[in-house]
């Protein structure tokens, strides 16, 4: 017989452990799903996880990784942040769309002017509008007590339709045959958001999200509001005593999450994506979800989960050129991923002991 | 404009797959369960319904192997929060990641591929309707009127107290989730069999997500349940026809309607939720809650 | 009710069994002329029934034996005690007894059978019942389906709420199955689960720590209804650690201490103090009262009234105090009438009307629980784990949570952790906390280790008033002590303190005034000296539903 027994201590080992133990598991059961598929399994493992790093093709995918990596990271550090208070928001999907909805506005009213605060600006509206879009659930679940997951998720959708409704009307490119999309910002020097450093992939997103995590980790472990945040998703009514106030909670994490995820998106619009689309919302949103969870909602563990998906994403695509492996693969593996991480931290809280009874 | 006679058929049948997966979901929770993973739950069971349909050419077959998927990929989550004790939000919500990628996956050879003939009960609509209305019925007598029902709430209730009591908190709990599955896969199964008639990647379009907030909406009892789908889908008819008519909005602002009426109504109930003084109405004392006996 | 009465008294008479020595059960006749019981054990019989037995029982957890070679008897008619410390096993051979655990080695045996039940289930189809001490009930269910829950076959429901009506009338306690149970107080849930259990037509009745909520007349009321059941022929295990209650009403008691019987007695026989120096295994430790005067007004409540924050809450209305240094305020009261709420008004963490919380002259009732700990206003909340400590927090973290500002643990919102766990340290130190540092997490500890642990965080702080809810509290009695006496010794160093209570015996030992809770009114204070145990309960308000049961 198997019993469970709460562990008394933090295990710091199995923190470690259990990301690694999913990973090799997701790459076991994922073989096998590829072995049914009729796919060479080893093969599909390689292709995905060590070709675009140290492959043939990888001058072309390795700063592929930094451009995929970071939005996640900087999309995960903030939900990180609200998942550790227990306020879930799963829709910074829909505030990574705003995001690039309002960072691309400012600039498609700029346009054609060169200015150099055109890019800050474009910074800030992103920020502002991802927040904001943020806030909706916030104030709903503040004065009406509505769930922030439901909330958040079904602006999603609504974000999702704005998008398409930009990208079909009012931003729709007037140069652009009648194609929809925006202009392309890319081609548009005071807004675009260039590879800085050649061949790293590196933008500004890149930067600002290693700033990030190192801002999320100065605030949850050395300030004393990181600390009421964790307590308030530990034991909420601990938090109160110690003085913090629930509603203000609610509001500093989705804002925060917003925020980061309105930004994300505002870079991703003016550097890889280039133009708002109907299909502007890649998944960013609800990939960095699992970024925030393999990364045990831990900043540096954030900025390793975050590489490891975007290396997904990249080998995925690389294995559907070489192997036709479909796309949605990926995003199977990284379900995947997310079950047996969820699963495997069982490990982190408990002993597992083996008793023989008689 | 808008002919009732032909609006009333579509919203009971743009209702029809919210109340399923709704009605599954409102056990769940009563059981003290909160299964974020309906929208994986129903996009599988859309997947596996028309496979299935296809492949054997009966539509009820069809419903069959859909809720049989279903309550499949719920297991993964019964194992998860039930045996593995994580967290149920985490695990609901990769539910769904998975379930959609799962379906997209497997879903490739059946783009383009046509649904059999649906099938027609009284009134021209179909039989799955019918029987929806069935299982408001069966699932409010079931929760209020019998034994199982009785000891279904009470673990969800306070699971602590049901297990000193002697009841199988666990069991009760997997056979909730397993249920669930098999109505959000029904539910699912409705969209590709019986409303689109073909197979498209992420065609429950937040159906699920729907359903969830319905099941709030509800107040957690069947008949609220019945009226919140009969809302949503009253939203979803009514903007489709707007849609044909022509109205001067964009037509991608018109289709927000759903889930902004979703929001609204979310938002509405849950402020009389909180500002009611009535005692022992909403949610389950322990929805949410995992449940590990110790000792 | 009268007549039912009566008729177990033929009961009696017809040679149910009595120990010899069960004669006085000391009741205000005036109240409870029914239940005056002198002179009816002719006839008891020693050898009669017994109706449950243990031999050898013993069970062990990883890094404990919860109970070792335990063998004591249950005879028919009796109400024998279950008494020891909190850690001393009780619970654990309850369980055991009620199926929810399995012994790892002896024998039970219930009306001469083997009882070994594989769940509880099974142990109420043997003759089992329990009455838990955290009721376990269903709070949006009705009383009828709470009811219908804790039997195997319940009739259909009409019946069954036609049984209730009839059954709880008999005993005294009048219940209306289709409320629901939030809509009750506590002595009236406790008559759910009580009549869950006669309904079920037990032999053995066991009831865990069942007065901790009662006021002195429910608790009167209850002992009433034990006492006609054991007159039915039921054998009751009755589990506590109150000695006087132990001592006025049960008519055996076996003593655990460490998970091992020590002694089998006759509780009228013993002293209060001999039974708790069995119980605690040495002398008693005096409480010191001496060295304080009162001094001036610290903090004054002026008209405090403030809306229920939950359905279930309890609103506080028009609530008037004031503590002077050097002063112990008692507030007693059963569990729900206002005790958090109180706290929390007081703590910060619900702000009220201008002008209704008053420190040293400053009006604290908008400031926040930062804001009152800064101007030296501190609280401990009743529920150790999850409000007045974070559980999977360290030791060291748990101080941040009311000490980094008066401590200068937190500077400009950045974290001193050295400074944090020096803090844990001394806390641990001076208050004679065992753990094995302060980096272990909160849950980890003892109950009286994390509630020595969460006074003294306060009490080093040097508060000008600290306010205490329920301060030893589910504590062992060294523990309990040591709590205690930091709260003395915190008001002779010139604080004024409240102890908020539902133990009555604590507020009379350390209270100079005290005043009662009820329903969220706060009587007028009356100095402790000379105040009787019959006067408090008038003051805690003659309790829930005794008009009923008087009538």
């Amino acid at each position: 017989m198997i019993r469970l027994v709460p562990r008394t201590e933090t295990a710091p080992v199995w923190q470690v452990a259990t990301p690694i133990l999913a990973v090799l598991a997701t790459m076991i059961a994922g073989g096998l799903l590829f072995a049914v598929m009729g796919y060479d399994p080893l093969a599909a493992i390689r292709t995905i996880f060590w070709d675009p790093l140290f492959g043939q093709a990888a001058a072309y995918s390795r700063p592929q990784l930094l451009v995929k990596a970071g939005p996640l990271i900087l999309i995960a550090s903030g939900l990180a942040v609200g998942f550790r208070a227990g306020i879930w928001n799963i829709g910074a999907e829909g505030q990574y769309i705003i995001g690039g909805l309002c960072g691309a506005g400012v600039a498609l009213a700029a346009y054609p002017g060169e200015h150099w605060w055109l890019f800050p600006a474009m910074i800030a509206a992103g920020a502002a509008g991802g927040w904001a879009w943020g806030m909706i659930p916030a104030l709903l679940r503040n004065s009406f007590g509505a769930s922030e997951i439901l909330v958040s998720l079904m602006l999603v959708y609504v974000a999702e339709r704005c998008a398409a409704w930009m990208a079909f009307g009012p931003m729709k490119n007037p140069e652009g045959f009648g194609f929809p999309g925006s202009r392309n910002l890319q081609q548009y020097p005071s807004a675009a958001n260039p590879e800085l450093i050649a061949g790293t992939g590196a933008h500004w997103g890149v930067f600002a999200a290693a700033l990030a995590v190192l801002a999320t980790w100065v605030l949850m472990s050395r300030h004393i509001r990181g600390l009421h945040i964790r307590a308030a998703g530990l034991a909420p009514r601990a938090a109160r005593f110690a003085g913090v106030r629930p509603e203000a909670l609610v509001a500093f994490c989705l804002g925060l999450s917003g925020a980061l995820a309105g930004m994300a998106g505002l870079f991703e619009v003016a550097g890889p994506a280039g133009q708002i689309t109907d299909s502007f919302g890649s998944g960013y949103g609800f990939t960095a979800i699992i970024v925030a969870f393999l990364g045990r909602l831990n900043p540096f563990g954030i900025l390793l989960a975050g590489l490891l998906l975007a290396l997904t994403y990249i080998g995925g695509e690389l294995a559907q050129l070489t192997m036709q492996l479909p796309a949605a693969t990926v995003q199977v593996f990284q379900g995947m991923l997310l079950f047996f991480l969820l699963g495997f931290d069982l490990l982190t809280r408990f002993r597992v002991e083996r008793r023989i009874t008689a | 404009m808008i002919d009732l006679t032909t609006l009333i058929p579509a919203l009971l049948i743009a209702a029809t797959p919210i109340l399923y997966a709704a009605l599954g979901e409102l056990v769940v929770e009563r059981a003290g369960v909160l299964n974020l993973g309906v929208e994986g739950m129903m996009i599988v069971g859309a997947l596996a319904g028309f496979a299935a349909a296809v492949a054997t050419g009966s539509p009820a077959m069809g419903f069959v192997a859909a809720a049989a998927a279903g309550a499949a990929v719920s297991m993964v989550f019964a194992l998860l929060t039930q045996f593995l004790l994580a967290n149920q939000v985490a695990s609901g919500l990769a539910l769904t990641l998975f379930g959609l990628g799962l379906a997209a996956l497997f879903g490739k050879s059946y783009e383009g591929v046509k649904a059999p003939a649906m099938m027609a009960g009284p009134m021209g609509l179909n039989w799955m309707v019918w029987i929806g209305f069935v299982a408001v019925a069966a699932i409010w007598f079931f929760l209020n009127r019998t034994r199982p029902g009785l000891i279904l709430r009470g673990v969800g209730e306070n699971h602590d107290a049901a297990h000193g009591l002697g009841h199988p908190v666990r069991r009760v709990r997997i056979a909730a989730i397993a249920f669930g599955g098999a109505m959000a896969g029904i539910g699912g199964a409705f969209i590709s069999i019986a409303i689109v008639l073909q197979w498209t990647e992420g065609m429950t379009a937040g159906a699920g997500w729907i359903a969830l907030a319905i099941v709030v909406f509800s107040n957690w009892t069947a008949p609220g349940v019945l009226a919140g789908a009969w809302l949503f889908g009253g939203v979803t008819a009514l903007q489709l026809r707007l849609q044909a008519a022509g109205v001067a909005v964009p037509v991608q602002l018109l289709s927000m309607a759903p889930y902004l009426a979703t929001i609204i109504v979310l938002t509405l109930i849950s402020a009389r939720q909180k500002f009611s003084r009535r005692a022992g109405l909403g949610a389950p004392g322990s929805l949410g809650q995992n449940f590990h006996a110790l000792r | 009710m009268r007549a039912e009465m009566n008729e177990s008294r033929q009961i009696f008479r017809h040679g149910a069994t009595l120990s010899p020595t069960c004669r006085t059960v000391q009741l205000p006749a005036a109240r409870f002329p029914v239940y005056a019981w002198n002179g009816l054990t002719k006839g008891t019989n020693l050898n009669a029934g017994i109706v449950f037995r243990a031999e050898g029982i013993g069970k062990s957890y990883p890094g404990v034996r919860a109970n070792d070679d335990v063998s004591f008897d249950v005879r028919e008619g009796e109400i024998h005690a279950l008494l020891g410390e909190n850690g001393a096993g009780k619970s654990t051979l309850v369980k055991m007894i009620y199926g929810l655990v399995q012994p790892d080695d002896g024998r039970m045996e219930l009306m001469g059978q083997p009882h070994r039940p594989s769940d509880p289930r099974a142990a109420r189809a043997a003759g089992v019942a329990m009455v838990f001490q955290h009721f376990s009930l269903f709070d949006a269910l009705t009383v009828a389906e709470n009811i219908a829950l804790g039997m195997e076959n319940p009739p259909p429901r009409r019946d069954l709420a036609a049984r209730i009506t009839q059954v709880s009338t008999e005993f005294g306690l009048p219940l209306n199955p289709a409320r629901r149970i939030v809509t009750l107080s506590a002595g009236e849930r406790q008559r759910v689960e009580i009549i869950r259990c006669l309904l079920q037509n037990p032999k053995l009745l066991i009831m865990d720590e069942p007065t901790s909520v009662l006021t002195p007349q429910e608790t009167e009321l209850l002992f009433a209804t034990l006492r006609t059941l054991a007159g039915q022929g039921r054998a009751i295990l009755y589990i506590s650690h109150k000695l006087e209650e132990i001592r006025s009403h049960c008519d055996r008691a076996t003593i655990l201490r460490g998970g091992r019987v020590v002694d089998s007695c006759d509780p009228r026989a013993h002293s209060a103090r001999e039974l708790a120096a069995m119980m605690v295994g040495g002398q008693m430790r005096e409480i010191d009262r001496t060295g304080r005067s009162a001094g001036t007004v610290l903090l004054d409540l002026r008209g405090l009234t403030m809306a229920a924050s939950s359905a279930e809450g309890t609103s506080l209305k028009d609530v008037s105090l004031s503590v002077r240094a050097g002063e112990i305020l008692g507030i007693g009261g059963v569990a729900g009438n206002g005790q958090e709420e109180l706290l929390a008004a007081l703590s910060g963490e619900s702000l009220s009307a201008p002008g209704s919380v008053t420190l040293e002259g400053r009006d604290l009732s908008r400031a926040g629980p930062e804001a009152r700990r800064e101007a030296g206003l501190l609280a401990a909340p009743e529920d150790r784990l999850g409000h007045a400590a974070v559980p999977d927090f360290s030791l060291s973290e748990n101080t941040l949570l009311t000490a980094g500002g008066r401590k200068g643990l937190v500077r400009h919102g950045m974290i001193d952790r050295p400074a944090a766990r020096r803090y844990a340290e001394a806390v641990i130190a001076n208050f004679d906390v065992r753990t094995p540092g302060p980096g272990t997490a909160a849950r980890a500890l003892s109950g009286g280790n994390l509630q020595k642990f969460v006074i003294g965080r306060e009490v080093l702080q040097a508060p000008r008033v600290l306010v205490v809810n329920q301060p030893t509290w589910g504590v062992d009695a060294g523990a309990a002590a040591a709590v205690r006496q930091s709260l003395l010794d915190l008001a002779r160093a010139g604080a004024g303190v409240i102890v908020i209570s539902q133990d009555l015996d604590e507020l009379l030992e350390l209270s100079d005034r005290f005043c009662a809770l009820n329903e969220g009114r706060l009587s007028a204070p009356r100095p402790t000296e000379g105040l009787s145990l019959d006067e408090i309960g008038l003051m805690l308000g003659g309790a829930h539903g005794m008009e009923a049961a008087q009538a």
